[in-house]
Formats: C-alpha cells, sequence, structure tokens
C-alpha cells in the first residue's frame, strides 16, 4: 500500500494532480484554505492509491511524497 | 521505499510562479537530473531575465543571473574559467529567443560545453503576457489582441530546427511537460544534456514546452491541453540533434 502525504502549505490548489491521478482519488479540499489562499490538494482513499507517482510527476511545486 | 519527493537540488523555498505554471516541473527535472549525476557540488546554474529571474532561490546550487538573454556568454566564461564545473543556463523563450539570440546561436555553433534549458511557453510572462518571438500564429496576446498577424509580426522561430542546422551543437531536442508520458520524456532528455557535458561532448540545449496559465487566460488543466491540441503541432516533439547517437550508429 502506498503512502502519500502533501505540504498541503505549499500546494497552491492548480489541481494538476487531480487531472493526472488514474484512480480520481485526489481532490481539491474546498473546506481548507492555507495561508496563501488556496485550496490545497486532498487524498480521498488512500487505500486506493497504487503509489503510481502521477500526481507527484506534474506537480509544479514539489510538495507531494509518496512511498510504498 | 520513496517513490516521489523534493530532489535534494531544490531548495524548500516555495516558488513564486503562478498556480499550475510548469515552470515547477522543470526546475524539479534539472534538479532530479543533478542528483542523479551525484554533481550538486560542482554545478553552477545561470538564472535569467524573465519569470524565472528568482531560480537561485530554489536550486541549492551556486547561481548567478545574467543579464537579458546573456546567460550562455556567462556560461561560457564560467566554464571556460572553471572548466570542472557543471555551468547550464535556464532561460525563457523572451530571453533566448528573442534578445539572447545571438548569444544562444554563437554559443551553439562554437559548440561551447554547456547546457541550456530553453523554457517556450510562447508568450513574455512576467512582464504581463505580450507577444513573444515564439508566440504561435493566431495566438490572443496583450500586444497581438486579435491574434499574432504572420504578416505583420513575422513567423515564430523555431529554436531546435534553427539550431541543428549548425555543426557545433551536440545534442537539440524539444520535449514538453504537459503530460506524465511527456513529463517523464523531458526528464530524460535533460539527463542526458546534463551528461554530455560530463563527458564533454559540448553544448547541449533541451526545449521545454511549457505553460503560461496566466496569461493564456486558462486554468491549469486547459492550458496543458491547448499545448497538447495546438502548441505541440507547431513545434514538435523529438530530438532534432544528437551527435552521440549518429557516432552509435
Amino acid at each position: 500500500m502506498a503512502k502519500w502525504t502533501i505540504l498541503a502549505e505549499g500546494c497552491k490548489g492548480c489541481g494538476l494532480c487531480v487531472e493526472a491521478c488514474p484512480k480520481k482519488i485526489l481532490c481539491l479540499d474546498s473546506g481548507t484554505i492555507n495561508h496563501k489562499g488556496h485550496t490545497p490538494a486532498r487524498m480521498m482513499d488512500e487505500s486506493r492509491c497504487t503509489g503510481c507517482g502521477f500526481c507527484a510527476t506534474m506537480c509544479p511545486d514539489c510538495v507531494i511524497t509518496i512511498s510504498r | 521505499m520513496i517513490v516521489a519527493t523534493r530532489p535534494h537540488a531544490l531548495t524548500t523555498a516555495p516558488t513564486h510562479y503562478c498556480p499550475g505554471c510548469t515552470h515547477g516541473i522543470i526546475h524539479r527535472l534539472v534538479a532530479e537530473a543533478i542528483d542523479a549525476l551525484g554533481i550538486e557540488g560542482r554545478t553552477i546554474g545561470i538564472a535569467p531575465v524573465g519569470c524565472s529571474v528568482l531560480a537561485y532561490n530554489y536550486f541549492n546550487l551556486d547561481m548567478t543571473v545574467a543579464a537579458h538573454g546573456r546567460a550562455p556568454a556567462v556560461a561560457t566564461g564560467l566554464k571556460r574559467a572553471n572548466p570542472e564545473s557543471i555551468v547550464f543556463a535556464y532561460q525563457g523563450d523572451g530571453d533566448l529567443a528573442s534578445i539572447g539570440m545571438a548569444e544562444a546561436v554563437h554559443a551553439a555553433a562554437r559548440n561551447e560545453n554547456i547546457t541550456v534549458i530553453f523554457v517556450n511557453n510562447a508568450i513574455y510572462g512576467m512582464t504581463g503576457g505580450q507577444m513573444a518571438p515564439t508566440s504561435l500564429p493566431g495566438q490572443v496576446t496583450q500586444t497581438s489582441p486579435a491574434g499574432r498577424d504572420e504578416l505583420l509580426c513575422g513567423f515564430p522561430v523555431k529554436v531546435c530546427e534553427m539550431l541543428a542546422q549548425l555543426d557545433g551543437p551536440e545534442y537539440i531536442a524539444r520535449v514538453a511537460a504537459n503530460s506524465v508520458k511527456n513529463v517523464l520524456s523531458a526528464k530524460k532528455a535533460i539527463e542526458k544534456a546534463f551528461r554530455n557535458q560530463v563527458e564533454g561532448r559540448g553544448f547541449s540545449l533541451v526545449e521545454v514546452l511549457s505553460s503560461c496559465p496566466t496569461n493564456w487566460g486558462m486554468t491549469p488543466g486547459d492550458a496543458l491541453g491547448w499545448m497538447d491540441s495546438t502548441m505541440i503541432p507547431y513545434y514538435p516533439l523529438g530530438v532534432y540533434k544528437d551527435r552521440s547517437a549518429k557516432e552509435a550508429d
């Protein structure tokens, strides 16, 4: 199983990870606003994450860390 | 096992780039290449004038900034004075393809042993979205509100095609940062461009097609789609020159 973590303070909410995720288990968390005023990405169902790394590949801000 | 994380050659400073700007992806690819080759301690980067003018804040490297467009000239001096250093210029299209065209062409013609990362987003980003030499025919920008008219403004400059005509350069390739597949190919090309320099092969330039969601007036996702539908057909991806591949044949 993959462990998915995000540095939410560094996320700019661009959503490129959300579009890249083949399992469609990422979303922008509209209930959270970070210090820069962005809505950071959030993992909805980590049990389905395969750790493919597509989200981190497309992340312009290098805030996603994945281990498995 | 860690699958993906921030490379060591990048600092932890948050970038000033707009949300969804692929500069961040390209910075990461450069840092990953430097990590992979183990050259962090002897690499010197040159930031351009443009959005990436503050790149020195984001790389864990010795960095300097050149006057607009002059990064290949500064890189030439740094490399010739310190042949053991690995020197790369990181330039945008307004920097390399307009005011800095002469420096780029002559550094390539001299086959200087440097690496150039050329980020082409078809617009002047930092100054607010004016038409660049690389803006596509018909592209709407602040200074071409009715779309770029080739009869009035000329045609876009295809840097890779042009430099590949020279006898000098070792490696010229165009990649894009708009999809997982393309980013992975871009990673390979950038790593090769640095490896060429480590092996003393000569001038390597990788043009990375990039997005500018803010000045294109699109969402980050739509901007990547526009690259696929409009930009890549005009600027075809591929290796335009690779002398080491020719030698291997």
